[in-house]
């Protein structure tokens, strides 16, 4: 196809994406480098019949002047990202410096805001991935040996937890897993613990936010791995048996290594997908004990008095950094494929 | 098949015992929640039993009847959940319809070009995909209130367009590629333009691959929470960011069955639409791992 052709087609595709994505790119990591205005205060002195007093408040008109003049807010360098909020940089020095034993470390270091949510985010995603893919592989292997009447049933339920809107769908598990839901309340007789519930305990909480996770990424790895499994040569599997190979050897030397290429390819996205965990906080109304990247993002925009925009850009330069080393492998896979073919 | 009659029973019993778990674990969420956006609160949420919301015994002393439309009401017409469902519509049909008007376009120049320039984009592309959507949102807000067009729908709909494109992009591509290139050539030799050929050639027989991205473009504007929750407006909120809202403000009134009702409002689409497109579901999947 002609130069000129090619950009006619996808230029609006590619303006889009220029302006919507690139350009926001550029314009958080602009961001992160600024701190919102310190409060402009004056001192006016009250008189009342009882005497006079004098008040600090925020001079309203000064500051609505000052973010006229600069909304980016005033320049800090690398101050976002190092603060305690972020990277933490004094506060973990001095932990290293004072502290009683490798426990504390941790428990110190998952104190602050930036490393709490970067532990639940990696955990998550490197956990839910293999778990919902091991989940998907057996779904799948399994609806494989149902008659052909039973199979149409199962996949319409079994992608209902993948297709729900994740914000919906954490909401319908939070009310279930409420202390007076119906497992909250099942969970509580079991381990006879009354005031077990997701508020009271971090564990649970992380328990369940993973649960949901398997739930709700299974079925990609299940309807995948299904298709996939409708290509598996036959002949490989029947003189496979011939050979005297077991169900589970079929399985482990004729069926996964038909499907290697496929399970790369599900890691990967589900690998990105995972990384951004974020509805399921807010449905869970998990922040107290379990936070993410994303949320951080979310908590920082939604600010109650102001919005922090330098800091919520400072955690999504972080965050896209982060996305970057999960993708390297993938990407530096595809540019020796495509050299490969180009000689 | 022979493989299937030779499978011993206790193989075949377990695989079903698996299966009916895993069926429960997918389905008993959703039809437990319909059965109790039905009831009142004391029974959904029942503190001495959850049999309590199966026989609805407090709806039946609130309200005279086992089964009550109170949360339904309360959701769609005193917190006016119409309109957050208007304005899906809206966000959904159009940003289905420009990302696949574009992304017909770019992805049909990305199948065809054999050069250098063409692969760089697919990467950017696939980078994009990756990006989360909360942190592109930390970029446009600042912008967005500069220019001081925050808040209204047609901003929205753009957004979830250009954040949807790198997906619409790659999946084209991939179903255009299974065209074969003789059809247009041909059409061409014939003396029709680029675009004639595409439009008239090309896209006839590729309905289904439009259909399939269109399903999950929908997908994507229909369950997206952080651009809606983020960009709206509080009178032009969508049906998700409005869900939240409810969990501010209605949680501390003891109206939770609202949220609720609205849940189940809001998944029913879903349901159909998994009822009716199943296959183009599945098949979207596949022909994205497969290919893509």
């Amino acid at each position: 196809m002609p130069h000129r052709t090619f950009f006619v087609f996808i230029f609006p595709s590619i303006l889009a994406m220029v302006l919507f994505i690139t350009l926001p790119i550029v314009s958080v990591v602009v961001q992160s480098l600024f701190v919102q205005h310190e409060a402009v205060l004056i001192t006016v002195e009250n008189c009342d019949p009882f005497g006079c007093s004098e008040q600090t408040r925020i001079d309203t008109e000064a500051m609505a002047k000052l973010e006229a003049e600069q909304p980016l807010g005033q320049f800090a360098g690398f101050a976002n990202y190092l603060n305690r909020n972020h990277l933490a940089v004094d506060e973990i020095g001095a932990i290293f410096a004072d502290n009683q034993g490798l426990g504390d470390i941790v428990s110190q270091i998952f104190n602050l805001p930036f490393y709490k949510a970067l532990s639940f985010t990696l955990v998550y995603c490197f956990l839910v991935t293999p778990l919902a893919m091991a989940l998907g592989f057996a779904i799948a292997l399994a609806v494989n040996t149902l008659p052909a009447l039973l199979k149409g049933p199962t996949i319409f339920v079994s992608i209902l937890p993948m297709i729900i809107t994740p914000l919906v769908g954490s909401l319908i598990l939070a009310w279930m897993f409420n202390p007076s839901g119906i497992l909250g309340a099942t969970l509580q007789s079991l381990t006879g613990d009354p005031t077990l519930s997701l508020r009271a305990s971090p564990a649970l909480t992380w328990i369940v936010l993973l649960v949901y996770g398997v739930w709700t990424n299974g079925p990609f790895s299940f309807v995948v791995f299904y298709a996939g499994l409708q290509t598996v040569p036959q002949d490989t599997v029947e003189s496979a048996k011939i050979d005297g190979a077991s169900r589970w050897e079929v399985i482990r030397h004729v069926i996964i290594p038909h499907l290697a290429p496929l399970a790369t390819f599900v890691a990967l996205v589900q690998l990105m997908d995972n990384f951004r965990v974020f509805e399921p906080i807010v449905g869970f109304s998990a922040e107290a004990n379990a936070t993410s990247l994303s949320w951080l993002v979310f908590n920082d925009l939604v600010g109650q008095d102001a919005q922090l925009f330098g800091s919520a850009a400072a955690t999504s330069v972080i965050t896209i950094v982060g996305v970057l080393i999960l993708l390297a492998p993938v990407l530096r896979r595809t540019w020796r494929e495509f050299n490969q073919k180009a000689v | 098949m022979s493989v299937a009659t030779r499978r011993p029973a206790a193989l075949n019993a377990l695989i079903l015992a698996f299966l009916a778990i895993w069926v429960i674990a997918a389905a008993f969420p959703f039809a437990w929640t319909v059965w109790g956006s039905f009831k009142v609160e004391a029974d959904f949420f029942s503190r001495q039993s959850w049999w309590m919301a199966i026989e609805g015994t407090r709806t039946q002393a609130q309200t005279g009847s086992a089964f009550t439309l109170a949360g339904y009401e309360g959701a769609w017409v005193q917190n006016e959940f119409w309109k957050a469902a208007i304005n899906t519509l809206i966000v959904t049909v159009s940003v289905t319809l420009i990302s696949l008007t574009i992304g017909t376009l770019g992805g049909y120049a990305l199948a065809r070009s054999g050069y250098r320039y063409a692969f760089w984009i697919l990467i950017a592309a696939l980078i994009f995909r990756a990006m989360p959507h909360i942190t592109l949102v930390s970029g446009y807000m600042l912008p967005f209130f500069q220019l001081n067009i925050w808040g209204v729908l047609p901003t929205t709909i753009i957004v979830l367009v250009a954040i949807n494109q790198p997906f619409t992009l790659w999946m084209l591509h991939s179903f255009f590629l299974s065209i074969p290139k003789d059809l247009d050539e041909s059409a061409m030799v014939d003396g029709c333009t680029r675009f004639q050929a595409f439009r008239m050639v090309i896209i006839p027989v590729m309905w289904p691959g439009v259909i399939t991205t269109g399903l999950f473009s929908f997908l994507l504007g229909y369950n997206d929470f952080a651009v809606t929750s983020m960009l709206l407006a509080q009178e032009n909120q969508t049906m998700v960011p409005k869900i939240a809202s409810f969990l501010g403000s209605i949680q501390n009134e003891g109206n939770v069955m609202f949220a609720v009702a609205a849940v189940v409002s809001a998944t029913v689409p879903l349901f159909i639409l998994v009822l009716f497109f199943q296959r183009q579901i599945v098949s979207g999947l596949t022909a994205g791992a497969v290919k893509g």
